[in-house]
């Protein structure tokens, strides 16, 4: 149980600045996911929160207090690495027990420790194996479990799923769901998959070049995300971006010109925005409407169906643009559609790349977990419960 | 293994004969040397009367194995294997962790601490003998003077140490570069989550490090023992086996045997016996380094 705090964290490696000044709050109980492409810095922000590597300036608190000094095993934190790291001349048992070991805890106790962790990850029958005898996804489970016995107060993962595949990873990620749980402790995730975070997350940290992007849960970035990048980078397919013009800017919304000749208002505070600026339309292709009476127009050059759901690649003159349509649609390659979007569902964003607020937020988007908003309850009521 | 004994008698024929060319090269090359050095074993045959050759039974065996010679160099060739292999594997493995370590002209230092085993066996001991530990010009008399303490003079108060240093700083950049090769194979992760689970220095070094290097050390131990048995130039170069029989190893023994008192019968004797000294060592050994290879 414990909350973390990142003050201003930078990380300089020579002459590149890999962070550039991080702040960011990490509540109690909270699942949070760093999420970002490649070299966006989220591992060397975890690893510095590990303690293998320092920050050059800043500071990090947990529970209030600093342990920018403290050493990383005295830090009360376990990692789980994305290679595993399991010791591979020891049995998953001392693998799990190794931290135990050092700690000077006696064979007994150890034992225990380790038998209940393998419980809650049904590890039991593979106490004496190897690590070399385990398949990818046993692995991984005996890393985890060996964060387990160490008993933590928050939990790092760096990318634990990505050397799994597809089918084990879904698995693996109900599996983390239901151990934040069921261990009811503080999680921080580093992934780059959007997946894994809007999943997971009760929290997400968007990076990208060593800065956070936004910090919201799930479905505020989804519904509201802040600027091009973070629009671009949560949600999958990806959101499609289409250069407009502003017509008018009102109390309602800003009016603008479509592609292809067509107009939509689209309802964000237009403060700063003039007529005549030149904007990006952001539309998500779930949020693409085929039809006939559409204002954008385009032409299909790949459909990839995928039973429940397909995808349409229509060439427009601004470049390809993604929409997710019905299993069930009938068209066919070379096809010219046309397609519009319900105006409430778009985004605007501007010169910089930055959104221009909605007039109105989405209902979902100030959700945090209902479970874990209980957790807070419960953790509220157990000191008079005596725990 | 199942595959390879079905090919064996299905393609048996076939295989066999393009096995043939090698295996009988093997075998020539083996076999002969080996069946000769028996056939003289059993043989008087000595090179001062030559044409004499006559059959002697067991007389070779019983005239070695009754020498007290024999047993001093058999002594002799196991401490000197042992020492060296225990010297260069620890200094090699702590060296290795040493050197594994990043700093200001690394690349250097490891060039120069592997450099030695590159120098030929006689010239490293020429060098040790008339630079380093000789009494009156020897580095190491100069640096005992600074301290005001005499010089020794080590190949006659020390004839076996002084052998085994020399032969050890040879051996020990070997261990080191297999080591230091085996050491950068080592996963970084590995040693981040052992220093999470709360491991300090050494703790990493005795669970992480030296298993991770137990293979490569079995290695390193295996092909040392097959050199360090036969060990002669440095011998041969220094002390000559003396002073009396301080420094003989079975190697150079047999060469005594052989070459000095032109007793071929009896330096063959010798040669039999160190196969099966050998032979010995060999199944110890490989049996542990086979297995260690294995998991």
């Amino acid at each position: 149980m414990a909350t973390l705090q990142i003050k201003q964290v930078v990380k300089r490696f020579d002459d590149t600045e890999v962070l550039k000044g991080i702040d960011l709050e990490v509540n109690d109980r909270e699942f949070v996911v760093f999420v970002g492409p490649s070299g966006c810095g989220k591992s060397t922000l975890l690893r510095i929160i590990a303690g293998l590597e320092s920050a050059t300036t800043g500071d990090l608190l947990i529970d209030g207090e600093r342990i920018n000094e403290v050493g990383p095993a005295d830090r009360g934190l376990a990692m789980v690495f994305q290679s595993y790291a399991l010791y591979p001349h020891m049995t998953v048992e001392d693998n799990m027990g190794f931290s135990l070991r050092l700690a000077g805890v006696g064979k007994q106790a150890r034992r225990e420790k380790v038998l209940e962790a393998a419980r809650i990850l049904q590890l039991e029958p593979l106490l004496d194996r190897k690590p070399k005898a385990l398949s990818g996804g046993q692995r991984q489970r005996v890393a985890i479990g060996r964060a387990i016995v160490r008993n933590p107060s928050i939990f790092l993962f760096d990318e634990p799923l990505s050397n799994l595949d597809a089918a084990l990873r879904v698995q693996m990620r109900i599996e983390l769901a239901r151990l934040h749980e069921e261990l009811d402790a503080t999680m921080i995730y580093v992934t780059h998959d959007q997946i894994e975070a809007m999943t997971m997350a009760d929290k997400i940290v968007v990076l990208q070049g060593g800065e956070v992007e936004q910090v919201g849960s799930p479905m505020e970035l989804y519904h509201h995300p802040c600027n091009r990048f973070v629009a671009g980078f949560i949600g999958s397919p990806k959101m499609n971006f289409l250069p407009v013009t502003a017509q008018a800017v009102s109390t309602s919304g800003v009016r603008v010109a479509l592609p292809g000749g067509g107009t939509s208002e689209v309802a964000v505070n237009g403060e700063g925005a003039q007529a005549g600026d030149a904007l990006e339309l952001g539309i998500r292709p779930e949020h693409l409407l085929l039809d006939d009476q559409g204002p954008l127009s385009g032409q299909i050059k790949v459909i990839e169906r995928l039973g429940g759901q397909t995808s349409l690649y229509v060439e427009m003159d601004d470049g390809i643009i993604t929409i997710t349509a019905d299993g069930d649609v009938t068209y066919r390659v070379n096809e010219q559609v046309n397609f519009g979007f319900e105006p409430s569902r778009a985004h605007l964003f501007d010169g910089q790349g930055l959104a221009l607020a909605s007039l109105q937020r989405h209902p979902l988007s100030g959700l945090v977990r209902q479970d874990s908003r209980e957790r807070v309850e419960n953790s509220r009521e157990r000191p008079e419960g005596g725990a | 293994m199942r595959t390879r004994t079905s090919g064996r008698t299905v393609g048996g024929l076939r295989s066999l004969s393009l096995q043939a060319p090698a295996v009988t090269l093997l075998l020539i090359w083996m076999l002969i040397p080996l069946g000769m050095t028996l056939w003289f074993s059993f043989q008087r045959y000595n090179l001062l009367m030559p044409g004499m050759e006559q059959f002697a039974g067991l007389e070779n065996y019983r005239y070695l194995l009754s020498d007290p010679a024999l047993w001093r160099a058999m002594g002799n060739t196991l401490v000197l294997v042992g020492s060296v292999l225990a010297i260069s594997v620890i200094g090699g493995t702590l060296l290795a962790v040493l050197y594994q370590q990043d700093f200001f002209g690394r690349g250097v230092a490891r060039v120069l601490a592997i450099s030695p085993f590159f120098i030929m066996p006689t010239v490293s001991a020429l060098v040790w003998q008339n630079m380093m530990m000789h009494p009156v010009n020897g580095v190491l008399a100069w640096f005992l003077g600074l301290f005001g303490l005499p010089a020794i003079d080590w190949f006659s108060s020390f004839p076996l140490l002084s052998i085994i240093i020399i032969v050890a700083w040879q051996w020990l950049p070997f261990a080191l570069l297999i080591l230091l090769t085996a050491m950068q194979s080592l996963d970084e992760d590995q040693v981040e989550a052992a220093r999470m689970d709360g491991a300090g220095p050494v703790a990493v070094f005795f669970f992480i490090t030296l298993p991770h290097l137990k293979r490569a050390i079995s290695v390193v131990i295996m092909i040392q023992m097959i050199f360090l048995l036969t060990i002669f130039a440095e011998i041969y170069v220094t002390t000559s086996g003396g002073p009396g029989l301080a420094t003989t190893n079975l190697a150079y023994l047999i060469y005594i045997r052989a070459l000095l008192e032109f007793d071929v019968g009896g330096a063959s004797a010798g040669g039999v016996i160190a196969i099966i000294l050998a032979n010995i060592v060999a199944i110890f050994l490989i049996r542990m380094v086979a297995k260690n290879l294995e998991d």
